[in-house]
């Protein structure tokens, strides 16, 4: 992390506050907590708010406010933020059917770090991961955590078209495809949960700074949530 | 109100209005119109907000059908328009009789022309916008580009809309040739002084691997100072992202919202909506300004749209 955050400018219409260069718990706990303190400050000019692994992007409107008293509010609102204060995580289970047809890579990983796939399910589903930012595609969650054993490279050839809700592992990352997307990541399960719904609210199942953990499912659990949604 | 029927789609039509706001942090691209300029003011010519959707329409073919009486303005890029095979005039007020035709047969300047109906195009919300986002599959017509037989309908409108049209003063002239103003930043450090040197002092040519999601340039290579990886983080519209090749790419509005390559600079908005009408094969060169001086023509732009049309009768 920096000693001092650096404000840079994003064009005429953004602002970007960047925290540090790499991707980390604690990086991520200062962007998080700036971004719910400038959402709570509703500065006059400001659009959106857009936070990533290491910095928070400020979208405003020039018509309204001016690059530096911008800044000089914002940065009144990060003096004031408690150093050090982790602020308070949303906890959301994903329910996942692994292997089979719905996870066609679970045996290629498994094999890869010499695991049996009931190993894999394991340790996959037995740790919190944290959402770092959503990006590539709408709803789509960076996740971080420890998957050191059971990292395992991307697909060479990416398949054209991954069905919404594949889990997939790519090296030490895990994430989740929240619609249909071609994608190279190795598929090891899928959750009946919609990460994006467009028609109607909430749109998005995660934002950045939630905890996720995956829970294992069997088939029947699986046809029962997609059927009825959560219980 | 049932207004237009689609007889042919043409190369890329869609629906697009000022974009999807507030839903960048999840992921998801805001899509709307590639040149606001013209949006805007295809609305204004029919006493539409400022902000109703309007047809997008990419390089030709489009052919359409007035299903009743209507009342449309024709801005952007010059795709040859005609109604029943005559010439029909752009940056104007035009009443449609019921069953006239409008095609777009030819690409003179520019490549994006907005065609705006009074009462403004009906399509469904979605995440409070009716841009298509072609890649998600949502907004417009079912998240696609228009095709044969599609019939778009409109709001209420008013009864009876005068004739505007824009001062000649204002009508763009757009060429092959850009200038774009820039702002440095904000990954500039991660480039070496030549390699800045290369993006300020150079021309570049838009390549065809260009969309509304970014367009590819060609040229002399940027050298980087610090490798061509970055954490990710978010984009702008206007973005310039340099990936390890060393030829930048432009981000425009269905950019993914983050992405991992370090940026030189970002264009300033005004520009930006220019751009959406450079084809491939235009040359460009960008020029750094300060924020305040960008800020300062982002003002003189929204005085001068406030002021640049007349009403005819």
């Amino acid at each position: 992390m920096y000693r001092q955050a650096r404000y840079l400018p994003a064009g005429d219409e953004g602002l970007l506050i960047e925290f540090g260069n790499e991707i980390h718990p604690d990086i991520h706990h200062r962007v998080y907590a700036m971004a719910r303190a400038v959402e709570e400050a509703t500065i006059q000019g400001i659009d959106e708010i857009i936070p990533s692994y290491r910095s928070l992007l400020v979208a405003y409107d020039p018509l309204v406010i001016n690059f530096k008293d911008l800044t000089d509010q914002l940065k009144g609102i990060e003096k004031n933020l408690a150093h050090g204060a982790i602020p308070e995580h949303r906890r959301v289970e994903i329910p996942t059917l692994y292997g089979g047809e719905f996870g066609p890579d679970l045996d290629f990983v498994a094999n890869h770090q010499g695991l049996t796939p009931e190993e894999v399910i394991r340790i996959h589903s037995s740790q919190d991961y944290l959402v770092y930012m959503l990006g590539f595609t709408p709803g789509f969650p960076y996740l971080g955590g420890n998957l050191e054993i059971i990292a395992t490279p991307r697909l060479k050839t990416p398949r054209i078209k991954v069905p919404a809700g594949s889990v997939g592992i790519a090296e030490n990352q895990t994430g989740i495809y929240p619609i249909e997307s071609p994608g190279g990541w190795r598929i090891i399960g899928r959750t009946p949960l919609k990460l994006f719904n467009p028609l109607q609210p909430p749109h998005f199942l995660l934002a950045a700074g939630d905890m996720v953990r995956f829970i294992p499912i069997d088939e029947k659990q699986y046809v029962d949530l997609l059927n009825y949604g959560s219980p | 109100m049932e207004a237009l029927e689609i007889l042919h789609g043409g190369t890329f039509t869609t629906i697009q209005d000022l974009g999807r706001r507030g839903y960048q942090q999840f992921g998801m691209p805001t899509a709307g119109a590639m040149d606001i300029t013209s949006l805007r003011l295809a609305n204004r010519l029919v006493q539409n907000d400022e902000g109703q959707a309007c047809l997008e329409i990419t390089f030709v073919g489009l052919r359409l059908l007035a299903l009743r009486d209507l009342v449309i303005a024709i801005t952007g890029g010059n795709l040859v328009p005609k109604v029943n095979g005559s010439s029909l005039p752009m940056w104007k007020t035009v009443s449609l009789r019921k069953n006239s035709e409008i095609s777009f047969s030819g690409v003179g300047d520019g490549i994006r022309s907005y065609l705006g109906v009074a009462g403004g195009l009906q399509v469904p919300d979605i995440m409070g916008s009716k841009s298509t986002y072609i890649r998600g599959g949502i907004g417009g017509v079912e998240g696609r580009p228009l095709r044969k037989g599609d019939r778009l309908h409109i709001g209420p409108r008013l009864s009876r809309i005068p004739l505007c049209r824009l001062n000649d003063e204002f009508i763009p002239h757009y060429g092959r040739e850009w200038k774009t103003r820039v702002i440095m930043g904000p990954q500039e450090d991660y480039f070496s002084k030549k390699g800045i040197e290369t993006f300020t002092s150079s021309e570049y040519t838009i390549t065809p691997q260009s969309d509304r999601m970014g367009y590819r340039l060609q040229g002399p290579v940027i050298e980087h100072r610090k490798g061509a990886d970055i954490i990710s983080d978010a984009t702008c519209l206007g973005s310039i992202q340099v990936p390890g090749h060393g030829l930048p790419i432009i981000l425009f509005v269905d950019r993914q919202t983050t992405g991992g390559y370090p940026k030189i600079a970002t264009a300033i908005s005004v520009d930006v909506y220019d751009l959406g009408q450079a084809k491939p094969g235009d040359r460009i060169r960008f020029s750094p300004i300060s924020v305040i001086e960008a800020h300062e023509i982002r003002k003189n732009y929204e005085k001068r749209m406030k002021g640049c049309i007349e009403i005819i009768r």
